[in-house]
């Protein structure tokens, strides 16, 4: 148990940090390797928990409000954990000429959650991104599963809810 | 025979791995006697995934479009054991123009080489370049070829690159870095990308190329992080150059030592400013700081430092092999050599192109682009980005150069060309791209931070029918002081799309602030659905398609929609067959 400095006992750490040893034991000694050391984490746990950014602050003696300035200003970092199914729909100059929103309508309108938000039974979570870099399909999304990921389009708000329905369809849940 | 299937990502996208595995199982399956082997992006991302079959003994190459597995079979079949190319699948003619009017000198070897092997590029007169300049030249000597080629930035602001490499040189210090900005963050383009994952070796052997020239011993690629093909790629580049003796100590046993190291960036767009991306790099909040001192003196570690853009890179082994004189052949005056735009948008054939600078813009959109999606009439482009501007048709005969974009209010930029027809509202552009640069503002400048959120706000206003007399002018007056009073790039350029549709397009912004219309009936709401009713034939079609209900009438009579309880979500027009509903 650790205390915190207003006196009271904080929760016990949930998030298994042996699996920093390593990574921090690399980095420890180099400065200027905070992103990159976030950017493993992130690899490591999906998000970066509250646990594992102390951690990082004790292993490379930088302050806490230090590395919340870093990942709050870069938008590949995550505060929190992301559901099964990641969808990254492009906001990208070709796609919304050629209708993103009216598919991020769709999907919204389809998973009952907003940009950034996760489905209450942890399946997706939907973010806009810039831009995914394959402007001739505009609009486009991509879905990433675990490792793998892929990419659809051009969509339809249509195609993009058959998208939707497919993956629900595959996991045997029932969409809410 | 070899068969090559583009495999950069966008090829991917498109399904050319499935591809790649349906003619690697039928290779086996049959025992064929084909080489097969993956390449980059040949730039025809309209057409993928695509197949080229090279008849290496007769020296004849087949090209063949949007080739699935399925396709793939019948393709071998006819092409492999009949000897028949087939023609169905061939890239159709009037798509040859595509390839046939470019000039490509960064993306020479873009999907015709295999990425991931050395032997490829070196067979391709790869390395020759940098031989040439550690055996025959001095550091001085390769920076005057570069300033006799005119090569200038290719990441927008077009800064002479023999300067930069000059100033790096003239700079005292033991250690000095060459960095590599391939932080591409323009949505909307993708050269960097392809280029990285097409030809990996041709970027860094133009970075050696420059380390060599201003004595640096340490290099940087500061690559997005979302770009993970172009990371894989670039490292198994950098491990096969340092096992053939490329990177490492005592290059090709020269006095000459170089390393590199892969930094990914963690996405934000203010990175791509040079002092934002050291900073970046130095692990800390990506903000701008003042120049001078410039990277040149003090940089990565407040050691002098060279910062370049990918396609700036891909050029110089180009130049050393041919000299700059050849270089500085093509082009304009004071803008020599060629720019790969990535052509997106409303155009039919969108894709990644690589023209002499000097070319029209109507040119390269119609002559290569093959003119726009569905036959609609062209309204615009839109260059540069979010820091660029809009072209509207009228000067479309505006040849790409850096001075003559700029002066019709756009930029160069790193080579976006988004194309608009008239269905797009220019007013809703300028609300796209503000809400990008506000999202992307680093907050350092007042001006910036702000200044962008405030014409945000008025925009948002005018596209929800809520303009009032004055915005206009607000809008420019806000644009020149975020232009006067922001420290970096970014913020300097942040009002340009808005300034820039006000300038051509006016008459669009009055009509949604006086007439409360948008006449590219893309704001919704500002538009009105009724039914025309000569035309309704009373089939029901748009009543079972209404979401709300909005549409009523009584049977084998006319309907009428209920403009107050009418959502505008367009289905009705959708559906209807007999093109009676009018929208406003």
């Amino acid at each position: 148990m650790t205390k915190c400095s207003c006196g009271s006992k904080t929760e016990k750490p949930k998030t298994d940090l042996t699996k920093l040893d390593s990574l921090l034991a690399e980095y420890k000694c180099l400065p200027g390797s905070l992103i990159t050391v976030l950017q493993k984490t992130q690899d490591i746990y999906g998000y970066l928990p509250k646990d594992s950014i102390y951690a990082i602050s004790d292993a490379l003696t930088v302050k806490v409000a230090k590395i919340m300035g870093v990942v709050t200003f870069y938008a590949q970092f995550r505060l929190h954990p992301v559901g099964k199914h990641l969808i990254m729909l492009c906001q990208g100059t070709a796609c919304h000429v050629n209708g993103s929103e009216n598919v991020a309508a769709a999907l919204e309108d389809e998973l009952k959650i907003k940009d950034g938000e996760t489905t209450a039974d942890n399946l997706f979570t939907m973010e806009n991104v810039a831009c995914l870099g394959c402007c001739s399909m505009a609009p486009v999304m991509m879905i990433r599963t675990g490792k793998s990921s892929e990419v659809f389009g051009p969509l339809t708000p249509k195609s993009a809810r058959q998208i939707i329905k497919n993956i629900y369809k595959a996991e045997g849940g029932v969409q809410s | 025979m070899i068969i090559t299937v583009g495999m950069g990502s966008c090829g991917i996208a498109a399904g050319a791995q499935k591809t790649f595995d349906a003619i690697t199982t039928l290779i086996e399956k049959e025992n064929l006697d084909v080489t097969l082997k993956p390449v980059g992006c040949i730039g025809e991302c309209f057409n993928e995934p695509v197949v080229e079959v090279i008849d290496d003994e007769n020296n004849k190459h087949y090209l063949y479009a949007k080739i699935d597995g399925e396709k793939a079979e019948k393709l071998l079949k006819s092409h492999l054991h009949q000897g028949v190319p087939l023609e169905e699948y061939l890239v159709p003619q009037e798509d040859r123009a595509f390839l046939a009017k470019q000039t490509r000198i960064a993306l020479t070897d873009c999907g015709v080489i295999n990425p991931e092997d050395i032997a490829e590029y070196i067979e391709h007169d790869g390395f020759q370049a940098l031989k040439h300049c550690l055996f025959d030249l001095t550091p001085e000597e390769v920076i005057e070829e570069i300033k006799i080629s005119g090569l200038r930035g290719r990441g927008g602001a077009g800064f002479p690159t023999w300067f930069k490499w000059n100033a790096a040189r003239q700079s005292q210090g033991d250690i000095k870095y060459m960095i590599c900005n391939a932080d591409e963050g323009d949505p909307g383009a993708f050269m960097d990308r392809s280029l990285l994952e097409s030809n990996p070796h041709s970027v860094l052997e133009g970075m050696m190329i420059g380390a060599y020239a201003i004595g640096a011993a340490e290099g940087k690629i500061y690559v997005r992080a979302e770009y993970p093909l172009a990371i894989k790629r670039l490292k198994k580049a950098i491990q096969e150059e340092a096992e053939n003796g490329y990177l490492g100590q005592h290059i090709l046993g020269t006095d000459f030592s170089f390393r590199l190291e892969i930094k990914a960036g963690a996405g934000a767009f203010v990175c791509g400013e040079e002092t934002a991306l050291i900073a970046s790099l130095e692990g800390e909040r990506g903000m701008p700081r003042l120049k001078p001192p410039f990277p040149a003196e003090r940089g990565y570690h407040q050691k002098p430092s060279n910062i370049n853009n990918v396609e700036t890179y891909a050029n110089v082994p180009w130049i050393l092999r041919h000299g700059g004189n050849a270089f500085a052949a093509m082009g304009t005056e004071k803008s020599k050599g060629t720019k790969v735009f990535a052509l997106a948008g409303k155009v039919k054939k969108g894709g990644l192109v690589e023209v002499p600078m000097g070319m029209t813009i109507k040119e390269i959109i119609f002559g290569i682009g093959g003119g726009i999606k569905d036959d609609k009439e062209i309204k615009g482009v839109q260059m540069g980005g979010p820091s660029g501007g809009c072209i509207p048709k009228s000067l479309l005969n505006t040849a790409v150069d850096y001075e003559s974009i700029t002066k019709v209010g756009a930029i160069m930029g790193s080579g976006g060309m988004i194309v608009m027809d008239e269905t797009t509202c220019m007013v809703d552009m300028a609300r796209f791209f503000l809400q990008f640069t506000k999202d992307e503002s680093c907050g350092k400048c007042v001006h910036c931070r702000i200044g962008t959120k405030r014409m945000l706000e008025i925009l948002e206003r005018i596209v929800n029918g809520e303009g009032k007399d004055g915005d206009i002018e607000t809008l420019k007056s806000l644009g020149e002081n975020i232009i006067a009073g922001s420290l970096c790039g970014l913020g300097q350029s942040a009002p340009n799309p808005v300034l820039s549709t006000i300038r051509h397009f006016e008459e669009e912004y009055r009509a949604h602030i006086e007439d409360h219309k948008c006449p590219a009936k893309k704001c919704k709401p500002l538009l009105t659905f009724s039914i025309d009713p000569e035309k309704c034939t009373a089939c029901m079609a748009c009543k079972k398609k209404c979401p709300v209900d909005a549409i009523s009438g009584e049977k084998k009579k006319p309907q009428e929609i209920d403009a107050n309880i009418c959502i505008r979500c367009g289905n009705c027009e959708a559906v209807c067959k007999f093109g009676a509903v009018i929208v406003e």
